[in-house]
């Protein structure tokens, strides 16, 4: 096992250990974080297959997570008022139903932006992908019917068998156990063929071409799994915190999303849980000393784009870049 | 009488986006940097503003510190952490300009506190004046017209007529050889980036002045500049001022006219609500069409 | 791998931190708007608070205040929520200025067995069937001051309104309220966004639109915004609104452009009992302003509070309702009484914006509007 597996592997640890012992010790707020901490990994997770691996520079998956986010709130809402969604059904509160919806709400969404962002390169990615994002943050705004710009509450968490969910503990091992699932299909991915090529179309799409494979079902399909994941995450945030609004959709979050990339490492497996859990902490412990931690958190991001590229993880396994 | 008042406010709005997109589009043009933090100095130039022109009680003493304190702002930024940047990937711009963002907002958060601050016109450009045609229009919004034209024109003379225009055209064409030909680059970049700096700034008091000074005022607007340059053609003033005027018009028509569209085949409220929500996906669909039909932008030279 | 045990040593002092002990009294958890366009009300809502606390001396010691800014923003105020009542076990909730905030905290937390006072949004889905035993409005049902204003409208002999407010259930609250008992005919209805700050098009519009009056809605940042433009706009067309429109922390920042308009309001600095004289002396005493309507809302809610401390226990939750339900305080209000969904029962006034003699800018009754006001949802809420 590399090094930087095992660094990887330690960093779930430390965040499922952190719950655990925080649950022992009877601080629920703390088990609270570890959740934030673990979703907004999972959220990083899934930019970073296509940003890490892929080079795809998205800086709209704000547009995913939200989607995420709305899938699970309407049909957690319809449920509870036992209103009609479609054709007779009123959605649900179950949470191994409302997870596979809002992936496939999310990657029924990426396909057309993905498949219109890719015609485009470099900067233009960036602000194409902003752009969609933007278009999807205002519908969600001029929506009455879910709550337009206040967003809407549900009031009470969705169902999961065998587990209370409005416990923080018990939801938190909800999302601990999907982020490690996720993980190991990331894993997984990134060493099958198609993750191969996915990395050769980053470092030199002409050449991948030369090789015979068309780049672009390669990207295509990156960025919508990217966009499934990451939607995935939108929806046990929505959980977590019992309301959507679209702030979810915002681009701040979208920056947010790449920051917890950064921070750990981008294009490493773990990097992702490593920034989040960093970000979790910074914003409670330095949020804790002074209200305006988010200087200290501007300055940290500069130093580890100026002076360590490689993020938390880059520093740990003593690796500068990813190959 | 209302097309013609809200063509204004179109107008109004497009120029203050000029101002802004002009430096992002010239610093990208030329520097190929993408600088999420020009939101930033755009919120720096207001505040600039707002405490001088409290303190001296003169106006024009504000307009002109905003110039100065954003674009010496942004001269200190360039030399100290942007310039390391130029040969980085877009990601790396994009997260160092975002943690700048955070470091500026929550610093001015925290000298000048969470309380908005409001600045009053001076006499001489309040009120309102009888435009011909009987329209009556807020003298200050005329001015913010008036002062965008002028930065137009005067960016056109600029890089078509000096000798500085001449080095920016030659660093966007191509850098090394212009650096080979003798020209200080380091010294042409920070000055390129000051300038762009000093016009958000301007924008930022002249807004700041009808609406009001706070820590955030710069995000929507930026995410609009980006908007404006990637339809303009990055890199381009000429497609920075096209690309403006358009976004203001649509924006402001669609706001003012969508609903009342809409109200044909909805209630009224529904239709009010939707239709300022689609007025600013129009924008955004606007900029996909053109992405779709010249992904250079409508000025752009390379793709 | 000096960064990973310094997380690992960060992690297990957070995770170990020893519990404070409990304090003796009530905790009570304040979340409010302490920063961009709406921190005036947020700020005026804490220090109201704070100086009822201060002036009952001893009494007010036994109330252990955390305070949290919302930003405004209804995912920050559920996390604080969140936290508060994990983390901080706080007996009580209060202080949400906005009710788009409202609505994402108050049914979430009365569900979790807490109280809430609200020192001001009271939407209308909180008040009819959506009303809870642990759940009370200390300032007013969103309708009405606005209520008030449509009343005005009629007196005034105003026939051709242009009705305008921002798109959240307090604005659409708002224009109801209006319409509930003005009689003649709406122009324009026109929903503006939360946090907008210019309003040239919606300017355009009302110009344009032949009114006789503007009835708006624009609280905090959004009212000064668009009380400059509007007067730099050249319209003649009169403005009247809802007390909070030309509050007194809107006042300032406008400036003249306000002078004369007419307004609503439950309270009014110039309101002639004791209780009133002394809170608004000890407020401009102790922060050199004037307070705001927020300000006398939440010194009310605070006193509300400190009442049914003297009578009851916290812990016993139906004990302490029924003391809430009592409102046996000295309101700055004159008058003041619960209804069945307990919401106030209060007189609302007319209002106009004067100048007093050292040029401050302020508000002063001219006529009371109406009279032992409940709500127009009480009779829907069922507890």
């Amino acid at each position: 096992m590399s090094r930087e597996m095992l660094i990887n592997l330690s960093m779930l640890a430390v965040l499922i250990l952190t719950g655990v012992i925080a649950h022992l010790a009877g601080q629920g707020f703390v088990v609270t974080l570890a959740t934030k901490a673990a979703i907004f990994a999972l959220a990083g997770m899934g930019l970073n297959l296509c940003l890490g691996y892929g080079g795809l520079i998205s800086f709209g998956h704000a547009a995913f997570f939200g989607i995420g986010g709305y899938v699970c709130g309407i049909l957690a809402l319809h449920a509870a008022n036992a209103m009609p969604l479609v054709a007779g059904w009123s959605g649900s509160n179950q949470m191994l139903l409302i997870w596979p919806l809002a992936m496939l709400g999310a990657g029924l969404i990426a396909v057309p932006i993905g498949a219109l962002s890719l015609r485009t390169s470099g900067v233009y990615f960036i602000m194409v992908t902003l752009a969609f994002a933007q278009m999807v943050y205002y519908f969600a705004i001029s929506w009455p019917q879910y709550g337009g710009d206040d967003g809407m509450s549900f009031y009470t968490r969705n169902q999961f068998p065998g587990i209370n969910t409005l416990k923080p503990f018990g939801f938190f091992l909800i999302c601990a156990g999907v982020l490690v699932v996720v993980t190991a299909v990331i894993a997984l991915i990134t060493r099958s063929r198609f993750g191969l090529v996915l990395g050769a179309a980053r470092q030199n799409r002409i050449r991948v071409e030369a090789a015979g494979i068309r780049p672009f079902p390669v990207l295509l399909t990156a960025f919508v799994l990217s966009a499934m994941i990451t939607g995935l995450a939108g929806a046990l945030y929505a959980d977590l915190n019992r309301f959507v609004s679209p702030t979810m959709l915002s681009w701040h979050m979208s920056g947010e999303i790449m920051v917890f990339v950064i921070l750990g490492g981008v294009g490493r497996l773990c990097g992702p849980v490593a920034g989040a859990g960093l970000y979790v902490l910074m914003e409670h412990l330095l949020g804790g000393i002074t209200d305006y931690w988010q200087i200290l958190l501007g300055l940290v991001l500069l130093t580890v784009v100026m002076l360590a590229p490689g993020g938390l993880i880059g520093i740990l396994s003593g690796r500068a870049r990813h190959g | 009488m209302l097309l013609a008042e809200q063509i204004l406010n179109g107008l109004q709005y497009g120029m203050m986006l000029f101002l802004m997109a002009a430096g992002l589009t010239l610093v990208f043009g030329v520097m190929g940097l993408i600088n999420l933090a020009h939101g930033a100095l755009y919120m720096l130039g207001a505040f600039a503003c707002a405490f001088v022109a409290g303190m001296s009680g003169s106006y024009l003493m504000g307009l002109a510190a905003s110039l100065a304190l954003a674009a010496g702002i942004g001269a200190l930024v360039e030399i100290t952490v942007l310039r390391r940047l130029y040969a980085r990937d877009h990601l790396d711009q994009v997260l160092a300009t975002f943690a700048l963002i955070l470091v500026f907002s929550e610093g001015c958060r925290w000298v000048f506190g969470n309380f908005p601050l409001y600045l009053t016109l001076p006499p001489w450009a309040s009120g309102a004046v009888t435009l011909p045609g009987g329209l009556q229009y807020p003298l200050f919004r005329l001015l913010i017209i008036l002062v965008g034209t002028l930065v137009a024109l005067a960016l056109y003379l600029l890089i078509t007529r000096t000798r500085l225009g001449t080095r920016i055209r030659a660093g966007e064409a191509d850098r090394e050889m212009t650096a080979a030909l003798g020209i200080d680059i380091a010294k042409l970049y920070t000055l390129v980036f000051a300038l762009g700096a000093g016009l958000a700034g301007l924008a930022g008091a002249l807004v700041g002045t009808i609406q009001s000074v706070q820590v955030g005022m710069g995000e929507p607007v930026l995410i609009l500049a980006f908007v404006v340059i990637v339809i303009g053609g990055i890199g381009s003033v000429k497609g920075a001022l096209a690309g403006a005027l358009l976004v203001g018009m649509t924006d402001t028509l669609g706001k003012a006219f969508l609903p009342g569209l809409l109200a044909g085949f909805m209630p009224q409220a529904s239709a009010n609500t939707m239709g300022a929500g689609l007025a600013s996906m129009l924008i955004y669909i606007l900029m996909a069409l053109v992405l779709v039909i010249r992904p250079q932008g409508l000025f752009g030279a390379k793709a | 791998m000096k960064l990973k045990s310094l997380l690992v040593s960060g992690i297990a002092a957070l995770a170990l931190a020893p519990v404070l002990a409990q304090a003796e009294g009530v905790k009570v958890g304040m979340i409010t708007t302490l920063s961009g366009g709406g921190a005036g009300l947020g700020v005026d809502t804490r220090d109201g608070f704070l100086l009822a606390l201060k002036n009952a001396g001893e009494a007010g010691k036994a109330v252990e205040l955390i305070i949290e800014d919302d930003q405004q923003k209804p995912d920050i105020a559920v996390q604080i929520a969140d936290k508060m009542i994990q983390s901080d076990e706080v007996d009580l909730l209060t202080g949400i200025v906005w009710s788009n905030l409202a609505m994402a905290v108050v049914p979430a937390a009365v569900a979790q067995e807490k109280f809430y006072l609200s020192t001001n949004a009271a939407p209308s889905a909180l008040a009819g069937a959506g009303c809870n035993p642990k759940y009370f409005s200390v300032s007013y049902q969103n309708d009405n001051l606005h209520e008030a204003a449509g009343a005005y409208a009629n007196q005034a002999g105003y026939g051709k309104a242009f009705i305008m407010a921002p798109n959240y259930p307090a604005g659409i609250d708002s224009l109801t309220g209006f319409k509930r008992f003005y009689e003649g005919e709406v122009v324009n209805e026109l929903y503006t966004q939360v946090g907008q700050t210019d309003f040239a098009g919606e300017i355009a519009q009302i110009k344009a639109s032949g009114a006789d009056t503007v009835f708006f809605f624009q609280p905090g940042g959004m009212g000064i915004a668009f009380i400059k433009q509007y007067a730099e706009s050249g319209s003649e067309i009169p403005l009247i609104g809802p007390g909070f429109s030309f509050s007194q922390d809107v006042l300032p920042a406008v400036g003249d452009a306000a002078l004369g308009a007419k307004n609503s309001g439950n309270w009014s600095p110039d309101l002639e009992n004791e209780a009133n004289k002394a809170f608004v002396a000890g407020f401009e005493a102790e922060y050199g302003r004037l307070p705001s309507l927020y300000a006398a809302y939440a010194y009310d809610t605070a006193n509300l509070l400190l009442s049914a401390m003297a009578k009851a226990d916290i812990n016993d939750a139906d004990a302490f309702r029924a003391a809430l339900k009592e409102a046996d305080f000295a309101t700055v209000r004159g008058k003041f009484s619960f209804g069945p969904n307990q919401h106030p029962i209060q007189d609302i006034y007319m209002r106009e914006v004067i100048k007093r003699e050292d040029g401050t800018l302020t508000n002063r009754i001219i006529d009371k509007a109406l009279e032992d006001r409940s709500d127009a949802y009480a009779a829907e809420c069922q507890m």
